[in-house]
């Protein structure tokens, strides 16, 4: 299978070309740097994406507090995360990088909060 | 009226304000008063959930409510006061006077040596750029769909058009599509992408979102309610052609055609504003046109990323509290001049200082590849950079040495020799 990539990881968007079955990568070019070469082989076989949300509060003053994945998680499993992230509602105090879900859908990944609620 | 004094008073408490602020105490200023209209500091930042943050100023990847929490910091730590839920009516340089008001102290009168305007942008609406139609709801700006979901925990609507490529618009595709709305297409009057390449990957085509390059949309049909928006195919002189007429039947359509710089109150004061930017004319101090009067951060012009607010408006706040205490240096100006290729220059002034360096940001015309960004004052070449690419979404900037300033100095991109 072969897929062209646009490179996210600086402005440049370089057109990365790779060429493989699943995990096993024959053939890539295109890209300019080694973090480029990177993303190509990594989105190639699983791409990955932060997630970035909000979650309810039990204060309608505040309804809201931001939240993110610490780290990165695959893809395909995002909308399976918002399902979590939609069903839960926090409670003061709040600080930030406090762990609101941990370990999201089997992911190995926390949902942490980015803002405050008091 | 309430009466309040201080040394340094900052409008707006957003990402440039807070940064202003801390930078105005770090310098000295004894009493330095952030006034703020929302009920939190942070600005626009609060509502920005999305990451792409700091990558420069923290070396980290940073979501907008994380950067406006690290600026908050900077200035409670540094010992700025902050007065929320505030709204600046106007502000009288001549007098050292803000007129502001707030419901609990009433009309009041802020006494201030020195103020920093820090106000941020408003959004381009649909009245602004008369789209034909009806006047039905569900017709937002971006910006505000935003602040609705993100803030308020409002959904806009269900089904949704987007006018605009910019990253605000991009942005609110993917923030729609992960709350459980369709997002139908995303129409840019321009044959490029406004925005950059990586929100088209991680908001468009993540979400089987097609972007219709070339298009515009024609017009809004609906009685209460959006029920459908009418797009069409634009010539090379960016006319609709009506024969390309498209249907596309939706609840919502949300605008991301540009950002005006909030200058209501900087005009009313005959403050002089740049027609380009729609900012204040301001020198390399961030001073504008009224000596006790300094500006940073997307009030003067819109900014790319925040991390080059936080560095503006760190010279915005530190010159202003120098004012305040008497210490600012007073020099001649000099024009800055804009040459080929470059749309605007910030600072439009520069005051000959005879020393050190000041950078002046500008945005170019068109892309280009492999150029020289230039400098020149009197007949002589005193500044010169090579650039791989420019484009008009990405801030440039040149540090101009004062020593070699003697006249108005010109600002060209020009390709290699």
């Amino acid at each position: 299978m072969k897929k062209t990539i646009i490179c996210t990881v600086c402005p440049m968007g370089c057109h990365i070309e790779v060429e493989g079955e699943g995990a096993n990568i024959t053939a890539i070019s295109g890209h300019t740097c080694k973090r480029g070469e990177e993303y190509g082989r990594q989105e190639f076989v699983e791409p990955k994406r932060i997630l970035t949300t909000t979650v309810k509060t039990d204060n309608p003053a505040i309804p809201l507090v931001p939240v993110r994945s610490k780290g990165l998680l695959p893809k395909d499993k995002i909308a399976d995360c918002m399902e979590v992230i939609q069903k839960t509602t926090v409670k003061a105090p709040v600080a930030v990088y406090d762990v609101i879900i941990e370990n999201i859908c089997g992911t190995g990944i926390d949902i942490v909060a980015t803002g405050t609620l008091k | 009226m309430y009466q309040i004094y201080c040394d340094v008073a900052v409008i707006g408490a957003g990402p440039a304000g807070l940064a202003a602020a801390a930078a105005a105490k770090g310098e000295g200023a004894e009493k330095v008063l952030l006034i703020e209209r929302d009920s939190s500091t942070g600005g626009i930042l609060q509502q920005c959930i999305h990451p792409g943050f700091g990558l420069t100023y923290f070396k980290e990847e940073l979501t907008g409510p994380e950067y406006a929490g690290r600026f908050a910091k900077k200035a409670e730590e540094a010992g700025a006061q902050v007065l929320l839920d505030t709204m600046v009516l106007e502000i009288l340089p001549d007098e050292n006077k803000i007129i502001c008001a707030n419901g609990k102290l009433g009309l009041t009168e802020v006494n201030a040596k020195s103020i920093v305007l820090s106000m941020g942008c408003r959004e381009r609406t649909r009245a602004n750029i008369q789209i034909p139609g009806t006047r039905p709801a569900g017709v937002y700006t971006a910006g505000a769909a935003q602040r609705l979901m993100n803030r308020q925990n409002l959904m806009v609507g269900k089904n949704v058009v987007i006018l605009g490529s910019g990253d605000i618009g991009m942005i609110m595709a993917r923030r729609m599509s992960l709350e459980g709305a369709k997002v139908h297409a995303v129409v840019e009057l321009n044959s490029f992408l406004a925005g950059l390449t990586r929100n088209k990957v991680q908001c468009l085509d993540d979400f089987g979102i097609p972007l219709m390059l070339s298009h515009t949309i024609t017009r809004i049909e609906g009685n209460e309610r959006v029920e459908g928006v009418y797009v069409a195919k634009v010539d090379d002189k960016l006319c609709p052609m009506p024969e390309t007429e498209e249907y596309i039947p939706c609840d919502t359509l949300l605008l991301s055609v540009g950002l005006l710089p909030e200058n209501e109150i900087t005009k009313k004061a005959g403050i002089e504003l740049s027609p380009i930017t729609g900012g204040p004319a301001v020198n390399q101090f961030m001073q504008t046109t009224a000596p006790s009067v300094y500006a940073c951060g997307n009030v003067v012009h819109v900014n790319d990323l925040v991390d080059n607010v936080s560095g503006e408006s760190a010279v915005a706040g530190a010159c202003a509290a120098r004012y305040a205490m008497g210490t600012l240096a007073k020099a001649d100006e000099v024009n800055t001049v804009t040459g080929e290729n470059v749309r605007y220059l910030c600072p439009q002034h520069l005051a000959k200082t005879g020393d050190g360096k000041a950078k002046v940001f500008f945005r170019v015309l068109r892309p280009d590849e492999n150029v020289t960004l230039q400098a020149v004052s009197g007949d002589k070449v005193i500044a010169r950079k090579k650039a791989a690419r420019v484009n008009p979404g990405e801030m440039c900037n040149i540090d101009i040495p004062l020593a070699e300033v003697s006249g108005d100095v010109t600002v060209s991109v020009v390709k290699e020799a």
